[in-house]
C-alpha cells in the first residue's frame, strides 16, 4: 500500500525553499505519518532534488507533518530552469512511499 | 462598513488567489455572499517587477491587466450592498489603477464611488541609496547594478486602515502582505488594537486561509479515486464568517462546486508556511502551531487558536532584477523506441552545445514523461516498468543574451532534419528572466500614504 491511500500532500515555494505538508486523511493515522516521515526518510526520498537540509514540524492536532526543504528549487522559482519551477509537483512524489496497511495492523 | 453594527459577524470573501484567477466565482460571491468585504490577492513574487517593466514602456500601465474586467464584474453588486473591495491589483502603479477603477465606475453608471489608493511600498530609491544586503546571498543591492528594476516592501494592514477610516468603497494597493489585505478590514471593523498580537495572529490566520481563494475550497486537492471533489468547473471561492474574537468559519456559497473540510483547510493553513509557530508578517509574528480546525457543518470549518507575538522590526522587500535569458526547445517522440530516440536526441543536443562552445552553460536536458519533473532518481526508481508510449525532449539553458537563447531553440528544431527518426511538434521559446531577491528594510523606508479619489 502507498502513502497515497492514507494521506494527502501539498507543496509550495519560498524563494529557493520548498514547503511540503503531508496530512492524514483520517487523523487516527497521524502516528504512522510521524514514524514514517522522518527527516532522514524525506531527505533520502528527494535526493538529487533537495540539495540543502530538511526541517520537520509536527502538528498532531491537525494530523499533519510539515517540512521545509532548503535549496530545493534549482536556485529559486524566479530563475530555475525546471519545467516545474515552483516545485508544485514535489508533493505527489512523497505519496509514493510504501506503507503497511494500517487496517491490517 | 456602513451596512452593519460593529460587533456582528463580519463576512469577508476571497475574489482571486492569483493574477489570472477565474472571475465568475468572484462575481457570484459579490452578488450572493452578503459580504462586508471582498478581497482580490493578485501579486506573486515577481509580478510587480514585470508590471514595472510594462510601466516603463507605457506610464499609464503597470497595474493588473484584469483589473477593469474584475471591477466590471463585481462593482455593481458591491456598491449596491456596501461591500468594500480591497485588492493589490495596483501592482507597480496603484494611482493609475485607482483612476481605472473610477473609469469603470463611470462606464457602469454607478451613482458614487470612493477609491482609496495606498502607496509607499516602492522602496527602490531607498534600497539603492542604502545598498542593503540581500537575504540568502552574499550580495548587496549595488551588485545588481542597473539590472535592478523594482524594490517593493511588504506593507502591513496599518497602511490600509486610513483608507478604510476614510470610507473607501474600493482600496487599491501595490505590495502588501497577502494576509494583511484581509486583516485590515477585520482590525477596522472590530477595533482590534495594532499591538494586540494574539488577536492579530488570529486575523492573519483568517487572511492566510482565504488568500489563495479556491485552494481552501476544494481546488488543488482532487486525486481521483483517493479524494474526489465535486463540481471543480464551478468551484465556489471561499468566504469567512468572522466573530469579534477572530474565530472564523470558512465556507463557500451553497450550490457551488468544491468542498471545504478539515483536509482542504489544513492544506491551505500550512501552504508556503515555514515554521508554523513563527509566520512572519509586517503586523505580527503569527503563531499557527496550536490552530484548531473543526468541521461544524457541511462545507463549514471553524478556525481558531492562532496567536502571535510582537511584529518584526523590519519589513521584507522583494527586489526584481534582470537575470539574463532562458532559451528552451522541445520535441516529441512516440511509438516503439520513443525513449531511446529521445535519449539519442538529448545526447546530440549535449554534443551540439559543446560544439557551440556552450558546454559550460547552466542547462537542463531531460525527457518529459520520464525524468523532467523529479530527476533521474525518482523518475527511474519510482517509474513504471513499462516504457511510456511517447516522450518529449526538453532542453533549457540560461544565456546572457537573447540571441544565444534563440540558438538553443533552433538547435532543438534542427533535430527535425538532423536528429533521430520521427521527431515532431517542436516548440521553442525565449524569455527574459526577471529574478527576485529579498532584503530587509527599516519601516521608515516604506512610508505609506493614502490618496482618495471620488467619482
Amino acid at each position: 500500500m502507498k502513502l497515497q491511500n492514507i494521506a494527502i500532500a501539498r507543496s509550495g515555494d519560498k524563494g529557493n525553499r520548498a514547503t511540503l505538508s503531508v496530512i492524514a486523511r483520517d487523523p487516527a493515522h497521524y502516528p504512522l505519518l510521524e514514524r514514517l516521515l522522518t527527516v532522514d526518510a524525506v531527505q533520502a526520498h528527494y535526493r538529487g532534488i533537495v540539495q540543502g537540509s530538511v526541517h520537520r514540524f509536527l502538528l498532531p492536532h491537525l494530523g499533519a507533518v510539515h517540512f521545509v526543504m532548503d535549496d530545493a528549487l534549482g536556485g529559486g522559482v524566479t530563475r530555475s530552469l525546471a519545467l516545474d519551477a515552483h516545485g508544485k509537483t514535489l508533493s505527489a512524489a512523497i505519496l509514493d512511499l510504501a506503507i503497511d496497511d494500517p487496517a491490517a495492523a | 462598513m456602513t451596512c452593519c453594527a460593529p460587533m456582528e459577524t463580519y463576512r469577508i470573501g476571497s475574489g482571486a488567489g492569483y493574477a489570472g484567477d477565474r472571475i465568475d466565482p468572484a462575481q457570484a460571491l459579490a452578488e450572493h455572499g452578503r459580504l462586508h468585504a471582498l478581497v482580490f490577492e493578485c501579486l506573486a513574487e515577481r509580478t510587480i517587477a514585470l508590471a514595472q517593466l510594462r510601466r516603463s514602456c507605457e506610464p499609464r500601465h503597470g497595474y493588473d491587466p484584469l483589473l477593469e474586467e474584475r471591477m466590471r464584474a463585481v462593482l455593481p453588486a458591491c456598491v449596491r450592498q456596501g461591500t468594500t473591495v480591497i485588492s493589490n491589483m495596483g501592482a507597480a502603479n496603484p494611482q493609475a489603477a485607482g483612476a481605472a477603477v473610477l473609469t469603470v465606475a463611470r462606464e457602469l453608471g454607478l451613482p458614487r464611488l470612493r477609491v482609496a489608493v495606498v502607496t509607499g511600498d516602492d522602496v527602490l530609491a531607498w534600497v539603492c541609496n542604502n545598498n542593503v544586503p540581500l537575504m540568502d546571498s552574499s550580495e548587496r543591492a549595488s551588485d545588481l547594478g542597473d539590472r535592478l528594476v523594482s524594490a517593493n516592501a511588504y506593507l502591513g494592514a496599518d497602511a490600509l486602515l486610513p483608507a478604510l477610516a476614510n470610507g473607501a468603497d474600493v482600496v487599491i494597493t501595490g505590495r502588501v502582505a497577502d494576509p494583511a489585505l484581509f486583516l485590515a478590514p477585520l482590525m477596522f471593523h472590530f477595533g482590534w488594537r495594532a499591538d494586540d498580537w494574539p488577536q492579530l495572529g488570529q486575523g492573519v490566520l483568517v487572511g492566510h486561509l482565504l488568500e489563495c481563494a479556491a485552494q481552501v475550497s476544494g481546488g488543488y486537492i482532487a486525486d481521483p479515486g483517493f479524494l474526489d471533489v465535486p463540481g471543480l468547473a464551478d468551484i465556489g471561492f471561499p468566504l469567512a464568517e468572522v466573530q469579534a474574537d477572530g474565530t472564523a468559519v470558512i465556507t463557500k456559497l451553497e450550490g457551488t462546486g468544491g468542498r471545504v473540510d478539515r483536509l482542504t483547510c489544513t492544506a491551505q493553513l500550512l501552504y508556503e508556511i515555514e515554521d508554523p509557530a513563527r509566520y512572519l508578517q509586517p503586523d505580527v509574528v503569527a503563531d499557527f502551531s496550536r490552530v484548531q480546525l473543526q468541521e461544524v457543518g457541511p462545507d463549514r470549518v471553524q478556525a481558531r487558536g492562532a496567536s502571535g507575538t510582537q511584529r518584526p522590526t523590519h519589513l521584507k522587500a522583494t527586489l526584481g532584477y534582470r537575470d539574463g535569458f532562458i532559451g528552451e526547445g522541445q520535441i516529441s517522440y512516440a511509438g516503439p523506441g520513443a525513449v531511446a530516440r529521445g535519449q539519442l536526441a538529448l545526447q546530440l543536443l549535449e554534443h551540439r552545445l559543446q560544439r557551440l562552445g556552450r558546454a559550460g552553460f547552466e542547462h537542463r536536458a531531460e525527457l518529459i514523461g520520464v525524468n523532467a519533473m523529479h530527476g533521474a532518481h525518482l523518475g527511474k526508481e519510482r517509474g513504471s516498468d513499462r516504457e511510456p508510449y511517447e516522450v518529449r525532449v526538453r532542453l533549457a539553458a540560461r544565456c546572457s543574451t537573447r540571441a544565444q537563447a534563440e540558438r538553443l531553440g533552433q538547435e532543438v528544431e534542427a533535430l527535425y532534419l538532423n536528429g533521430p527518426a520521427a521527431g515532431g511538434g517542436v516548440t521553442q521559446s525565449v524569455r527574459e528572466v526577471i529574478a527576485a531577491a529579498s532584503a530587509l528594510v527599516p519601516r521608515e523606508a516604506a512610508r505609506s500614504a493614502v490618496q482618495i479619489l471620488d467619482l
